[in-house]
């Protein structure tokens, strides 16, 4: 069937004239800072490839601690480009994080928040949180020894939340300790129930962005656009392809390794810590005095990241110059002191687990 | 303090004693409380009697020495004719010690599982026999296990502790005064030492290795030369020593008289065996027998050969396999492959005691595969690594083509109509 023919089969059965005057009609601000625009679809291509490349996964991984890190080798050794297919999810799933904190920094730095576009925030900020939550469940999955005593230490900070604390933990162990009903668990939540939460975010989040258009920074005075499509559409597809670049050269050249088998009952290896994007809110738990003011450190810790993490979420509407259209310094400086030490405790963390 | 001195204080605090008795109330063990308040050496009796362990499962000096620990006076106590026997006479006291030892009725309310056949083993050991011939300068039950403060074998603390036995044998063994009256060497503790089995005892702390009473007995020690060293030997390397007991060595070592495994490995100072001891070289201990051109000679070449095969074999397959991790290709099969080729190469080398080159063609040849195998999974490795980059740049390639491609019909489209062809 030729595109013309299927395009009159479908506009004789469907009113598909309002979503061509939508995208034909659709613009995109142009101005010095566009390059930031892009990092949003960049994070969108990420998903997807991860989407791509965890079903492949599925038709050979095993969830149980008994098979999990078996199956993942075969999957590495034995299936026709199952390294690669492994590779690039464990390389994209890194770099989707970054991208949506790029995307995350850049719309916080040019006050795209701002109304009507709070709610756009809030969504997107809840999905860097769930890409992060992907990230903790998935790190375990291989069932290695380093993934296993990260989860044991991350779960075991999870139960000092007060309150809901103790409760989430046995929830996320599926009892008093990580074992094979954890691996279950997790395996559940990273195919499952995250998925359902990111699809139904992510499709809220691209539905607002399209309904209400790109944002144009306060900075910006001329109102100078370019259509969506193909303009930037093409661009997009041009970012798009060097990020794939990007993954597939990572992952062939720096494949994901395995490491050992995971043993419940060996002793806790050392060097242990988790994925690179929560290795701040780590360090920080480790330079916490033990007591302060008679309240524990690591509650005091989790407590100001958990009150952080809501101030983040809440910036629309705590900045209430940017709701009048003003730009004002304290909250470009609170911006980077919050940057400057989420990047400055990563590095020391960093610095400290080569330098022991 | 010095032997005089001290000889001097005990006299005063045994005459001071005297005086003091009658005065010491009735104590539950009268020798404890009264030898305690002058003996203050470290090994002294008194001083060591709660890490006994016959002391803590309730039995008193009296049991050994004799005389009435109830008794409040020193006369009383130690009166000869209510059956004090003082000090009992290094000869005598392996036959005090099996009053209870060899006595099972007796241990068994103490410890089952404690053999009773000790003073039986230690008649028939050379320390036993001399003994009974009225020699002191033997071994008797004190020498090893110590009069007071004995402790269990498996106490660390123990002289007879796994671990502590040689040097508790060295301790009259490498007395060059002592073994010269006897017409014995000292370089027995020196040797084992440096052996295979005295490094992994004293330095490695293996306490499954052999020391000296796992190849001459403990109680039962017996002279060098009435041990059936092969015998020995086969409680630790069983296969070793069927393998030569079927092999034709076997007859000709029965033949000439010559002990078995020691002909060729030694007794007390034995190394670890190096493939260098088989074939013919010049440290292959195979000509020391076979002449050039006897069978046995060529046995040993082939022996040697089939080896050093399976050596350079496993040699290549860790070096392809080596270089294809450093690449970060996961070669865990290939390891565990190689792993297994050198468990037979172990394998093989124990074949060599069947002294015959077919008999050791089984495991080398499942070691060779096996180390073949691993070469080849690495080498395979390698190929697909190559294959990796290549297409990852042959893919780059058509991204670099699409983004180019891409940015021309952008600056085509968004260039001013006029440029425009």
């Amino acid at each position: 069937m030729s595109s013309k023919r299927l395009r009159d089969f479908l506009c004789a059965r469907y009113e598909l004239g309002a979503l061509k005057a939508m995208v034909s009609h659709k613009t995109v601000p142009h101005h010095r800072h566009s390059f930031w625009y892009y990092w949003g679809g960049v994070t969108l291509l990420l998903i997807g490839i991860q989407i791509a490349s965890g079903v492949l996964l599925l038709l050979y991984y095993r969830p149980s601690a008994q098979e999990a890190f078996a199956s993942v080798r075969f999957i590495m050794t034995k299936v026709q480009f199952g390294w690669l297919v492994r590779s690039v999810h464990a390389w994209a799933a890194n770099l989707a994080i970054f991208s949506a904190m790029v995307h995350l920094a850049s719309v916080f730095f040019l006050k795209a928040y701002r109304p009507p576009r709070e709610l756009t925030w809030v969504t997107g900020v809840c999905l860097l949180f769930l890409l992060m939550g992907f990230g903790f469940t998935g790190y375990l999955l291989p069932w290695n020894t380093l993934a296993f005593f990260a989860t044991k230490v991350g779960t075991e900070i999870a139960g000092i939340v007060p309150g809901v604390g103790p409760v989430m933990q046995v929830f996320l162990r599926g009892g008093s300790d990580v074992g094979d009903v954890t691996l279950t668990r997790f395996f559940w939540l990273h195919i499952m129930i995250l998925p359902l939460g990111l699809m139904g975010l992510m499709g809220l989040h691209v539905l607002m962005v399209q309904l209400q258009g790109m944002s144009q920074p306060l900075s910006v005075r001329e109102e100078r656009t370019i259509p969506f499509f193909p303009n930037f559409f093409l661009r997009d597809l041009v970012a798009w392809a060097m990020v794939l670049g990007v993954v597939l050269s990572v992952s062939v050249y720096w494949p994901a390794t395995l490491g050992e088998q995971a043993d419940p009952f060996g002793p806790t290896p050392a060097g242990i810590e988790p994925e690179w994007y929560f290795l701040w809110m780590f360090q920080t738990l480790k330079l916490f005095p033990g007591h302060i003011l008679g309240i524990e450190g690591e509650l005091i810790a989790v407590g100001l990241t958990g009150v952080a993490g809501l101030a983040l979420m809440l910036v629309p509407w705590w900045d209430r110059p940017a709701r009048e259209g003003k730009s004002h310094w304290l909250v470009t400086v609170a911006g980077i002191i919050g940057l400057a030490y989420v990047i400055g405790m990563t590095g020391y963390a960093v610095w400290i687990g080569r330098h022991p | 303090m010095n032997a005089q001195q001290r000889g001097i204080t005990r006299i005063g605090a045994v005459l001071s004693m005297a005086v003091m008795l009658p005065s010491v109330a009735v104590a539950a063990d009268s020798c404890v409380e009264c030898h305690k308040q002058w003996e203050s050496g470290s090994s002294d009796p008194t001083q060591v009697i709660d890490q006994d362990v016959h002391f803590q499962r309730g039995l008193s000096c009296a049991d050994c020495h004799g005389g009435d620990p109830k008794a409040t006076e020193a006369e009383a106590a130690m009166d000869k004719a209510q059956g004090f026997l003082g000090r009992p006479a290094r000869q005598d006291i392996p036959q005090l010690c099996a009053r209870c030892h060899a006595e099972p009725t007796y241990m068994r309310k103490y410890n089952p599982n404690l053999p009773t056949d000790q003073y039986a083993k230690y008649l028939t050991s050379q320390h036993g026999k001399r003994n009974s011939q009225g020699d002191s300068d033997v071994a008797v039950c004190t020498s090893c296990h110590q009069a007071h403060g004995i402790r269990s074998k498996k106490d660390p603390f123990s002289p007879v502790y796994a671990a502590n036995i040689p040097g508790t044998c060295a301790e009259c063994h490498s007395n060059a005064a002592l073994m010269d009256r006897h017409g014995l060497p000292v370089n027995q503790h020196w040797d084992y030492a440096q052996s295979v089995h005295g490094q992994a005892l004293l330095v490695r702390g293996d306490r499954g290795a052999p020391h000296c009473a796992s190849c001459h007995g403990s109680h039962e020690a017996s002279k060098p030369g009435t041990i059936a060293i092969g015998n020995v030997c086969a409680q630790c390397h069983g296969l070793t020593r069927d393998l030569f007991a079927k092999s034709p060595h076997k007859a000709a070592h029965d033949a000439l008289g010559l002990p078995e495994c020691e002909v060729c490995h030694g007794n007390h100072l034995i190394k670890k065996p190096t493939d260098d001891m088989l074939g013919t070289g010049s440290g292959a201990v195979c000509i020391s027998c076979h002449e050039p051109g006897s069978k046995g000679y060529q046995s040993a070449q082939q022996m040697r050969e089939t080896i050093e095969q399976l050596k350079a074999q496993i040699l290549n397959g860790e070096a392809v396999v080596k270089q294809a991790a450093e690449l970060g290709m996961d070669m865990g099969d290939a390891e565990y492959a190689l792993h297994d080729a050198n468990t037979k190469l172990t394998q093989t080398r124990t074949y060599v005691h069947a002294f015959s080159p077919e008999a050791m063609q089984a495991p080398a040849q499942e070691g060779l595969h096996g180390a073949q195998q691993a070469e080849q999974e690495g080498k395979n490795a390698i190929h697909e690594f190559q294959f990796r980059r290549q297409g990852l740049w042959l893919t780059l390639l058509i991204l670099i083509l699409l983004v180019g491609g891409l940015l021309l019909v952008i600056r085509e489209m968004e260039s001013p109509p006029k440029s425009r062809r």
